[in-house]
Parts: C-alpha cells; sequence; structure tokens
C-alpha cells in the first residue's frame, strides 16, 4: 500500500439527514480527519449508495474507507469491501437514537456526531490491511488420543472427511470404558430395553479404514507447534518412537472410576459385594444372561440395591460435587440385568433424572419390568452380616432398611485429563518469591497428586489442556461447546464434561468438525472462535521489547512462547485475537495491523475537549465488543437515553485494553473512564475467558496514577455488564455523567 | 371375609405391590409412578387426605399394607380427574383411588363411619332392592346416619329446602312409603345375583384356592 487515500461517506437516511447537519460531518471529515475524499448520501447502504463507494476505492485510489452511519454491527453486508480498512462512526445507534429529538438537545448531539466522525477518521489512518502470516499451511491430519468411544467416533468422523487420523491409544485395545459393558441404553427407543454394544462394529470400522492409523500401547511424548504445523512424538511401551505432523488435535481420554473405598459409609472397600457400576458392569458380563454371582462367595443374586449419587452432587471433602448425568439410566439398565434373570432390584434415588431422547423411555421401561423405584437418601450399608441398606424414605419421611445380596453404587465420573497446566507455572513463580513457602509446599503436595501430562505440550503455559471446573478440560459450558483454551486442541466425551454415550458420541462429532475446521482456517491464516475469519495477528517491535514476559504469561490461550532469549513468539494459528497481549505489555510495542494501541489511542484523543467552563464533560467509554457493545446498540433500538458527553470506543476484549490509554485519556482532559467487561471469575462470561479479569486486575492499579495526577479516584470505573443490561449501561454512564457535575467537578487537565 | 384378607396376606407376603397389581383395578399402574407429586398437588381435597396418591403409592411399595387397606384416604376421592387429566405418566389414578377402595371393603378393612363407604352401602342397599335408588330414603338414612337426636337437628337445617323441594313437586313425602321401583324389579335382582356370583368366583380365585 503505497499512498493512503481516504475517503469519509456520510448517511443521511434513517433519519441521520434530519437529526443532524450532515454537511457539518463532510467539512469535519476533511478539515479534522483530512479525508481526501468527503461526500454525504441519502441512503449509504442502498446499492447506489454502496456502488458510490465501490467507485471511489475503484477509481480514486481509495484505500482507507469511513462509513459515518449505523452502528458497525449493521448491515455489514452492504458496507463489505475487499481490500480496503475500514471504520465505522456509529452516529445511529450511537447518537440520534439515544438522544432526544429536541431543540435544546441539537447543539450537543451534533456535538457527538462531530466527534464520532473525527474518531473514525483518526481510527482508520493507523490501520492497515490484514493478511495471512502464512505460517503455516493446509494439513488435513488429525490426532485422536483416545481409543474410547469418543475417540473411535471422532476417527471414523474425521476419516469420513477425507482427513488421514492417527489413533493414539494407552490400553492395548480400542474400546475404552463402552468396551467392557455388558449391554448399552439404545440410542433410539427407549421402551425396548437395553440394547447390544455397537463399540465392536465401530472398532471393525475404525480397523478397517484406510485412513486411520492406530497406535495401540502408545502415549504421546511430546506435542509442539501450532494448528496446521503440531508435531507429535509417539511412544509405544516398548520404547520405539515415532514422530507425526498434525492439524489439530482431538482429546478424547473419557474418565476415570471415582474410588469407593472414600464410600466406606456405603459400605465401599469394606464388602466385596458392594461394588460401583463399572463393577457390576463386568460381572453383568461374566454372567452373559444368566443370574449374576456376587464375588464374596458365587451365590447367585436374587436382591441387588442400587443407591444413586453415591458420593457425587455432595460438598462433602472428596465428594464429586457435580451429577454425572448418566448413572440413573445405567442404573436402571443393570436393574434390567438383574430382573430378566428373575431377581428383584430396587433403585434408591433422590432426583432421577434420564437425560437425552431416550432417557424417559428407558425409566418407563425400567417400571414395567418391575425394577422398584424408592425415593430415599441412602444413610449407611451395614455390612457386618447380610447386606443391609439404611435409608431415609423421603415420601413417606420416615427411616427404613432394605436387605441386599448386593448393592451397587452409583459413582461419579472422575475426568482423565491431564495436570493443571498452571501449577507448575504458579509453583515455580512461587519459588521465586520470598515469603511464599507456604504455597510452595501446598502446591508441591497437590502436584504430586497430579495425574500423567497426557499431550506434553511445549507450550510456555504448561503441558496440558487448562482445566474450567473440577478438572473438565472445557472452556465454557454453554456459550462455546466443544472449545478449549488452547487453540486446535479440542476435547471431547467425559474429559468435557460428565456423559453418556450417546452424548458421547454426539460430542465428539462436534469436536472433530471443530478440529477440520481449526486446520482449514490455520491454513488460511484465519481465527477461531470467536473472531472466526479474522486475519489480524499480533506482531511486536522487537527493538522496545524488554523481554519482560507480561504477554506471555497472560495470555489466555497458551498462544504466546518465548524463544531462548525470551522474547515473544505469537503463533499465530494458536492466537484468538482478543488483544490481551497488546493491553499487558508496558512498552506497547505489540500491535495487529487493525487494531492496536494508535488506533484506539488516536480515537480517543481526536475528541474534542470544550473549555472546563463550557461545563461540557466528556467521559470515554471502552466497551467491549462482544457484549457491552451490543448492548449499548440495543440501546439505542430501545431508544434509552445516553449522556451527550460520552464517546464510546468498542475494544475487542476488556483484556486488550492498555493502561496507557487511561493514562492519555485523564491528561487529555476527559472527565471520567469507564470500561465495560464481561463477567469474570468462576462463572466467567468473557469471550477471551481472561480478558476481563485481567483488566479488572490492571485497573486495581490505576490509583496511583490518579494519584500522581492528583485526580478523584471515582473518574476511572471498571464494570462487569452483560449482553442484556440494556438498561443498566445507559443508566451507568448517566450516572457517571451526574457524578462528574454534581460531585467531583470537571477534571483540571483541560487545555 | 375376614380369612380372605389372612389369605391374601399369606399370599402376598412379600410384596403387597404385587398383591395389588393382581387384585385391585388398573393397580398394575402403580409401579409407573414416578413420585413426581402433581397427583397430590391438583387434588383439590389434597389437604384432607391423611395420605395423598403420591404417598400411597409408594406405601404400597414400601409394603406398608395395613396403613394402606385401613386408611381413609381413597374414600376422599371424588373423582374430580384432575390428577389423570396432568398425570405426566398417565396413571389412571382416580380410577386406582377406587380399585384401592373397593378392595379393602372386599377384605372388610374399611374404617369404621367412613361417611363415602356408608353413603355407598346405602346407595346400593336402595338400588339393588328397587331397581332404582330412591333418593328420599337415602336422603333421610343419611339425615339419621349418625343417630336419631342429629338427625332431627339435620332435618330441622335442611326444612326450608325441603318445603320448597315438596311445593314445587320436585319431592314427595310419600315417596318413602314404598316408593316406585322398575318395572321388572326381579330382572334387575336376577342380573345382580348373577354379578355377585362372578365376583366370589373373582374373590375365591384370590384365595387361591381356584384358578
Amino acid at each position: 500500500m503505497s499512498e493512503n487515500k481516504t475517503g469519509a461517506y456520510i448517511c443521511q437516511g434513517c433519519g441521520l439527514g434530519e437529526r443532524l447537519d450532515t454537511s457539518q460531518l463532510v467539512t469535519i471529515a476533511t478539515r479534522d480527519g483530512k479525508a481526501n475524499v468527503a461526500k454525504e448520501h441519502e441512503f449509504l447502504c442502498s446499492a447506489e449508495g454502496v456502488k458510490m463507494i465501490q467507485d471511489d476505492i475503484d477509481n480514486e485510489g481509495v484505500n482507507k474507507v469511513v462509513i459515518a452511519a449505523c452502528s458497525r454491527r449493521a448491515k455489514t453486508d452492504a458496507f463489505r469491501f475487499d481490500d480496503v480498512a475500514m471504520s465505522r462512526a456509529n452516529l445511529r445507534e450511537g447518537v440520534i437514537w439515544v438522544r432526544p429529538d429536541t431543540d435544546e438537545a441539537r447543539e450537543t448531539t451534533q456535538e457527538m456526531a462531530d466527534d464520532y466522525v473525527r474518531m473514525a477518521c483518526a481510527e482508520v489512518k493507523h490501520m492497515k490491511l490484514p493478511e495471512s502470516s502464512g505460517e503455516q499451511s493446509l494439513n488435513r491430519h488429525l490426532m485422536v488420543v483416545g481409543g474410547g468411544i469418543s475417540g473411535l467416533t471422532s476417527a471414523i468422523e474425521a476419516a469420513k472427511a477425507g482427513y488421514k487420523v492417527d489413533l493414539v491409544e494407552k490400553s492395548g485395545e480400542l474400546g475404552g470404558q463402552v468396551g467392557k459393558l455388558y449391554k448399552s441404553v439404545p440410542r433410539k427407543n427407549g421402551l425396548q430395553g437395553y440394547v447390544d454394544s455397537e463399540i465392536g462394529e465401530l472398532i471393525e470400522a475404525v480397523n478397517a479404514n484406510d485412513n486411520i492409523t492406530i497406535h495401540l500401547n502408545t502415549t504421546v511424548a511430546g506435542t509442539e507447534g501450532a494448528p496446521g504445523r503440531f508435531k507429535a512424538e509417539l511412544a509405544t511401551e516398548s520404547g520405539s518412537t515415532s514422530s507425526i505432523e498434525i492439524g489439530a488435535i482431538v482429546q478424547a481420554t473419557g474418565f476415570r472410576r471415582y474410588d469407593i473405598n472414600q464410600l466406606d459409609n456405603l459400605g465401599g472397600g469394606k464388602s466385596p459385594d458392594v461394588v460401583d457400576q463399572m463393577g457390576f458392569e463386568e460381572l453383568a458380563k461374566a454372567a452373559n444372561g444368566g443370574t449374576i454371582k456376587r464375588p464374596s462367595d458365587g451365590k447367585e443374586v436374587s436382591n441387588v440395591v442400587f443407591v444413586q449419587c453415591a458420593g457425587q452432587r455432595s460438598n462433602e471433602p472428596g465428594h464429586l460435587n457435580y451429577c454425572s448425568g448418566h448413572c440413573c439410566t445405567t442404573s436402571i439398565k443393570q436393574a434390567m440385568y438383574v430382573r430378566d434373570a428373575g431377581g428383584d432390584a430396587t433403585v434408591l434415588f433422590d432426583d432421577l433424572r434420564t437425560p437425552g431422547a431416550t432417557g424417559e423411555d428407558f425409566y418407563r421401561a425400567g417400571q414395567e419390568k418391575g425394577v422398584a423405584f424408592s425415593k430415599g437418601k441412602c444413610t449407611s450399608v451395614d455390612t457386618s452380616g447380610d447386606l443391609k441398606v439404611n435409608f431415609k424414605d423421603l415420601i413417606l419421611d420416615e427411616d427404613a432398611t432394605a436387605n441386599a445380596d448386593m448393592v451397587v453404587l452409583a459413582t461419579g465420573m472422575v475426568p482423565a485429563s491431564g495436570p493443571n497446566p498452571y501449577l507448575q507455572l504458579e509453583l515455580d513463580e512461587a519459588k521465586n518469591q520470598e515469603g511464599q513457602e507456604e504455597k510452595v509446599v501446598k502446591l508441591e503436595a497437590e502436584l504430586a497428586k497430579a495425574p500423567d501430562s497426557i499431550l506434553n505440550l511445549s507450550y510456555r503455559q504448561g503441558t496440558d489442556v487448562p482445566h474450567l471446573k473440577n478438572g473438565f478440560t472445557d472452556s465454557h459450558f454453554i456459550c462455546f461447546p466443544y472449545e478449549t483454551r488452547r487453540t486446535g486442541i479440542y476435547t471431547a466425551g467425559p474429559v468435557r464434561r460428565p456423559m453418556d454415550t450417546s452424548q458421547a458420541i454426539e460430542d465428539a462429532t462436534g469436536a472433530t468438525m471443530k478440529a477440520i475446521q481449526a486446520c482449514e482456517n490455520a491454513a488460511q491464516g484465519r481465527a477461531a472462535h470467536p473472531r472466526s475469519g479474522d486475519l489480524s495477528f499480533p506482531s511486536f517491535r522487537k527493538e522496545g521489547c524488554t523481554q519482560c514476559k507480561r504477554c506471555t504469561v497472560e495470555c489466555p490461550f497458551g498462544a504466546i512462547d518465548e524463544d531462548e532469549k525470551g522474547y515473544p513468539q505469537y503463533n499465530e494459528a494458536r492466537c484468538r485475537r482478543c488483544g490481551t497481549c497488546m493491553g499487558a505489555c508496558p512498552v506497547r510495542v505489540i500491535s495487529f495491523e487493525n487494531y492496536s494501541v494508535e488506533t484506539v489511542g488516536q480515537q480517543l484523543k481526536n475528541v474534542d475537549i470544550p473549555d472546563e467552563f463550557d461545563e461540557k464533560p466528556r467521559i470515554l467509554v471502552l466497551a467491549c465488543e462482544n457484549d457491552a457493545y451490543p448492548a449499548l446498540d440495543m440501546a439505542g433500538m430501545n431508544r434509552e437515553e445516553i449522556s451527550p458527553w460520552a464517546r464510546i470506543i468498542p475494544v475487542r476484549c476488556l483484556g486488550s485494553v492498555n493502561t496507557i490509554w487511561i493514562t492519555d485519556a485523564l491528561n487529555s482532559g476527559y472527565d471520567g473512564v469507564m470500561l465495560m467487561g464481561c463477567q469474570k471469575g468462576d462463572n466467567y462470561q468473557c469471550h477471551f475467558v481472561k480478558g476481563s479479569e485481567m483488566a479488572h486486575y490492571r485497573m486495581s492499579k490505576i490509583d496511583d496514577t490518579l494519584k500522581t495526577l492528583n485526580l478523584e479516584k471515582e473518574r476511572v470505573q471498571t464494570y462487569e455488564v452483560s449482553i442484556a443490561d440494556i438498561q443498566r449501561i445507559p443508566k451507568l454512564i448517566n450516572d457517571m455523567d451526574k457524578m462528574i457535575v454534581d460531585e467531583i467537578g470537571m477534571s483540571p487537565f483541560k487545555f | 371375609m375376614s380369612n380372605l384378607n389372612q389369605a391374601m396376606i399369606e399370599k402376598y407376603r412379600s410384596s403387597f405391590l404385587n398383591e395389588v397389581e393382581a387384585n385391585v383395578e388398573e393397580g398394575h399402574w402403580v409401579k409407573m409412578c414416578m413420585q413426581c407429586g402433581v397427583c397430590s398437588g391438583s387434588c383439590p381435597l389434597g389437604p384432607h387426605w391423611e395420605h395423598p396418591p403420591q404417598e400411597l403409592f409408594m406405601m404400597i411399595r414400601a409394603n406398608e399394607r395395613e396403613a394402606v387397606l385401613k386408611s381413609d384416604s381413597m374414600w376422599m376421592c371424588t373423582s374430580c380427574y384432575n390428577c389423570i387429566a396432568r398425570c405426566p405418566r398417565g396413571l389412571p389414578i382416580t380410577h386406582i383411588m377406587h380399585g384401592l377402595a373397593t378392595y379393602a371393603k372386599r377384605l372388610n378393612l374399611v374404617p369404621k363411619k367412613q361417611p363415602t363407604a356408608e353413603f355407598g352401602q346405602m346407595f346400593w342397599d336402595s338400588l339393588s332392592k328397587n331397581g332404582r335408588v330412591n333418593e328420599l330414603k337415602i336422603g333421610v338414612g343419611l339425615y339419621f346416619k349418625d343417630g336419631f337426636a342429629q338427625g332431627v337437628k339435620n332435618a330441622m337445617a335442611g326444612r326450608e329446602l325441603g318445603m320448597a323441594m315438596m311445593k314445587t313437586q320436585r319431592m314427595n313425602a310419600m315417596e318413602y312409603f314404598g316408593g316406585h321401583k322398575c318395572k321388572d324389579t326381579s330382572g334387575i335382582q336376577k342380573m345382580l345375583k348373577k354379578a355377585q356370583e362372578f365376583e366370589d368366583q373373582q374373590i375365591t380365585r384370590f384365595d387361591g384356592k381356584e384358578g
């Protein structure tokens, strides 16, 4: 791009022409915004209006476009121009729809529009056209770790899509836990009762598929690279190693059985006749349709009690605090085994839940077969003589006892994830600090209990996929299914969250599709979720870098490694483009082509700051583009009134907010600064996991800056907002306005 | 009939649920209850029942035979059908309640002075004698079911209504003395007798003596 030529296009449609002096906006764009071309149009998003812009791009050499019309979230299809940088001034949702149409308000409304045009012109001037780095080419090859139902499904689905698959299984055979089941819960028509497992056919299909290479007795000794260019070292039990190159990874490592010895009050570990569900499956498989024989004395069992929620859905120490989702259905299935062999079976439940399309019918089928269901809470299992299950009947509100030949405890799923990658990092950090001995001991103890690494990633931020809750490797249960916090590595099945067989099959299919998408995106240099398709990626000015490592530590996705000298390596394909690194950088050397310290910094500096005595304060609002900015747009649609002093700049994530913007804003005479991001903490809603949290943490340190400037700390506020806060966000802004006018007064920094 | 009760106890020693399934009308549905409690919540008389339907079903499963059969709960059902309309599992709860009541009556376990049971008996006696129900007799019978003094009190309380009904010829005092019958009383009685024979056969089958 040799010569920059900016074109500013101002729309008069949707009432803009009546409410604003658009010819003045044209003057502003040319005079203040230094636009080479500035035009008005009565209906900019019409074919005619778009053609006017396109003609200028084609004939006049315009390569930077300012659209002063509606929100950047509206009319995106109309205003899509190839190979030009574009900035949108939000005059509709952001100005005329949030201001009253009165004569008194006309002046301030016009001032708002003037500023947004200045800001858009300033932004586009510093934007470059993003291009793919070309760091990786298309590698249509996946590695699937785990040969259970999820891994097998993933492998076969990828192979069907024409991808090559390396299937890595630690044990000597495929099938995993599902392979150990006697019968399955049907995926269709629950009323038919249990059915034969489909796992045998699936294993055959995988074995027969030419696209799939199976590695048994193999673990992953090391993984490095990024989506599109991962390299994995596979180590077999016999000691031989091999290396594969893959585009993306699906981790389907399933679950571990909860240790029933921890449930000694329920007889776990005290009697061989008290087993968990997997233990009962083994017995059922051995009996193969005949009467199940109990382990202690080989007696044929005629009376089995199933205790639901054993050691789960409980906050007692050592228990799992979640529901594993499949256990009620599994117990019904196993109770049917007993009934079909002529015995009695009682399911002792508190809340019976049979999720899935077939669940409810399967429950009915169990009742039809005469499985007894008692709503009660098991208090203890007496193993001293014949087994006795003591329980509180929750309907009749009385204590009761049931005799049993065998007791089956429905224990929960423990995710077979790798160690929490951040533990080691925390330990290293604690060791380097004084007075952290206690923490070191605690972390070392925790690490000693941690499982072996599964992927052995050579990432700066640890060896495995981070955990979300309770060791499950999810990213966000609701908003981003399948995503993890490591781009290009997808987890599927019970390692991601507790689930049954049919859910695992569905989950594996979804994860495989995401993995394929990751390969294809990486080849084109495009970002994955949530900034899907974004070509920009962070780069840094090496001369300015102090190797402080804040970007490599704070990246929520562990995308950034360090080279041997401690300089960051960005790994474009691992990056989600949130800009948290840019917000972290104390020397401000990190930038994206179309989003940088300058693009935002210049916007806020180009706002016209009136004299202190004009009594027109200025409030800078940095709003997260994922939730806060759409909520503001919706506030406009609902005609919620917003203070005329607010100037709103969307940011990719609150994590990308560099404190220099706050300092600059205060130095330029803004009276207040508001940061609006998503909910942080354990139940975070931040699209980039930690961005909002990082921003809140950084802003908690801004008080020193305010003190040196001799400013009140109320002038800078950080908020957690949600997309539904359509009334609340305007109120927050208006409250800030009120506080400035009524309480703390104007900033003294207006020049 | 009380030896029938004893016979049932011995036959189904281990499972009252099986007994209900075999002997109570619609009793095979009891095992399908999923204990959601919608029936109990829907019953307009629910607060007056000692054991609402959900609890009765749980008691059946918990082998609490005596408590169920001697309970007056199922006699409280007014057949409003709210529970049937709302049961997510489609259990014919009203019918099961009547089935349980009938079964308790057969086993002679109905609580003494249970008003619904007493009314039922009066209704039945009147019907089986004349082939139709004599409303006046039933009404008077109900007035005096708790003794003469209470009967007079009841009658005095309802006298205005009674006079009004006589005035408009909705009630004829002479009905009390005989009243009119259906055309073929003996035919009806024969039919009822035959039905009773079938019922008795049922009961002997329950007894385990015949198949």
